[in-house]
């Protein structure tokens, strides 16, 4: 009964964790509201804040109540300022006074940059059209404070949650170890190009994600420990580094995509293994798996679909402006009906060049700490977390009695042995390996 | 081991190589954002 309960525990634990890289997930809607939604709806349209007649005791300007209104993150109608461009036609001569602005006063060429609607040449040469263009756009600043916030905080929290799970997990089962005897003779579990393309991914990810750390966390963490004469060659060369291995990255999940997505179809027997969690909580219990089970199969998908979506997003931020995302994406959510089923308005199609970026990075980090959380309960299981599971993408060859305990049917299509988990080896056997190879061949 | 050594090693080869390759074609910060009147050479 004792067992019983702390294996309730436990799974509470762990579902407490899960909610915390969920988290994640969710700040992506309000992350959405916030970038695309926020600034639009505050230019646009809204609830007014305050009444014609209380503007005109301020000459037509802002009230008190407008600017605490913005301050409160809610919308405002603000056609008095975002109109009140003056009018080039009704322009004072050059030698009057304002002749010298053509017209306008300050705070309507001010106005007029403020809201994008000023006609500007700049010299700079943008990557796309009209970007240089763009003086002064406003959603830099629920991008910043999004990232400054809500990123950095749940994201953070998500990682050390996800660890301290890690943690309590190993305090009470421990290392999962191998319940038979090891017998001393191996099988080829990953061919060397399989181990290449693993190590080729998860290389690149581990200097992937502690870059992407730095830089994000570096002026809260970093900074006040090391001063930013430290900090600015690492966040250069982090920079560099971030840029660059992405490309290996991408190689090595296409690789891992190509080779392993036909094993890692969901099949029935990969319900027996969900309904007693792998066998993770308690000691000789082992569901049925081919060469990898349901667990691993959540991995691998969680992989492609998180890689691919990190990677899309990498790709829009490596050449700025020229791969926009989120318009078009939106656009597709819209047609699916999902924000009107939520009761959310539509999303906006008609993105600004920057605020395209600023969702394009946020989604990056979002993606990214949901990323590296799984990665690390991955890396954990694969190593300190269980017995003999390194072997295999190490040296490639496993322990005969560990392929027959994890990755039963595999073991036996791999041999022509009787499918399913079988009970632990009697002792250990002759050193060397059965022979059978990856590919389900028998030696000649 | 070979394989994961072999792994990190591609991973920096292809690291540098991406690199020189954008830069070569043209898809340096400074040429895609710097104006006709700026000389970069």
């Amino acid at each position: 009964m004792a067992g019983r309960g702390m294996i309730r525990t436990m799974i509470r634990r762990a579902t407490a964790a899960c909610w915390i890289v969920m988290l994640g997930f969710g700040l992506a809607g309000g992350l959405t509201a916030g970038l695309a939604g926020g600034p639009a709806s505050a230019q646009e349209a809204g609830s007014a804040t305050a009444s014609p007649d209380a503007r005109a005791a301020t000459g037509g300007a802002q009230t008190l109540e407008d600017i605490l209104a913005r301050q409160r993150g809610v919308a405002i109608d603000d056609r008095f300022r975002s109109e009140a461009l003056g009018d080039r036609d009704r322009a004072a001569a050059a030698a009057e006074d304002l002749g010298t602005l053509g017209g306008l006063s300050d705070p309507e060429i001010w106005r007029a940059l403020r809201y994008d609607r000023a006609d500007v040449t700049v010299s700079a040469r943008g990557p796309a059209e009209g970007v240089s263009a763009v003086i002064m756009q406003d959603g830099g600043m629920a991008w910043l404070a999004f990232r400054q916030g809500p990123l950095l905080r749940y994201g953070g929290w998500a990682l050390v949650g996800m660890l301290a799970v890690l943690a309590l997990f190993y305090l009470i089962r421990g290392r999962i170890r191998i319940d038979g005897a090891h017998t001393g003779r191996t099988i080829l579990r990953f061919r060397a190009i399989e181990r290449f393309a693993h190590w080729l991914l998860a290389g690149s990810f581990i200097v992937l994600a502690l870059t992407g750390l730095v830089q994000l966390f570096g002026r809260v963490a970093l900074i006040p420990l090391f001063g930013q004469a430290a900090f600015a060659p690492l966040a250069i060369a982090g920079k560099w580094l971030h840029n660059s291995v992405a490309w290996p990255f991408m190689a090595g999940l296409v690789m891992v995509t190509v080779m392993w997505i036909a094993h890692n179809i969901p099949a029935r027997h990969d319900l027996k293994w969900i309904a007693v969690a792998g066998g993770l909580f308690k000691k000789g219990v082992h569901p049925p798996a081919k060469k990898f089970n349901a667990g691993q199969k959540l991995i691998f998908w969680a992989v492609v679909v998180l890689g691919l979506s990190i990677a899309v997003s990498g790709l829009s931020l490596l050449f700025p402006f020229r791969l926009p995302l989120f318009a078009a994406t939106f656009g597709v959510i819209n047609d699916l009906g999902l924000p009107q089923l939520l009761g959310f308005g539509e999303l906006p199609v008609v993105l600004a060049p920057h605020v395209e970026m600023q969702l394009a990075q946020a989604w990056h980090g979002i993606v990214a700490f949901a990323f590296i959380a799984i990665i690390i309960a991955h890396v954990y299981i694969g190593s300190i977390g269980m017995e003999g599971a390194f072997d295999a993408m190490g040296s490639g060859e496993v322990d005969v009695q560990w392929a027959k305990e994890h990755h039963g049917l595999w073991y036996a299509e791999m041999t022509g042995a009787e499918g399913g988990a079988e009970p632990p080896a009697e002792g250990p056997g002759p050193k060397g390996g059965t022979g059978a190879k990856a590919d389900g061949t028998q030696p000649a | 081991m070979k394989p994961m050594l072999l792994a990190f090693l591609a991973t920096a080869v292809l690291a540098v190589l991406a690199d020189f390759a954008l830069d070569r074609a043209g898809f340096s910060v400074q040429e895609v954002t710097a104006g006709p009147a700026v000389r970069l050479d």
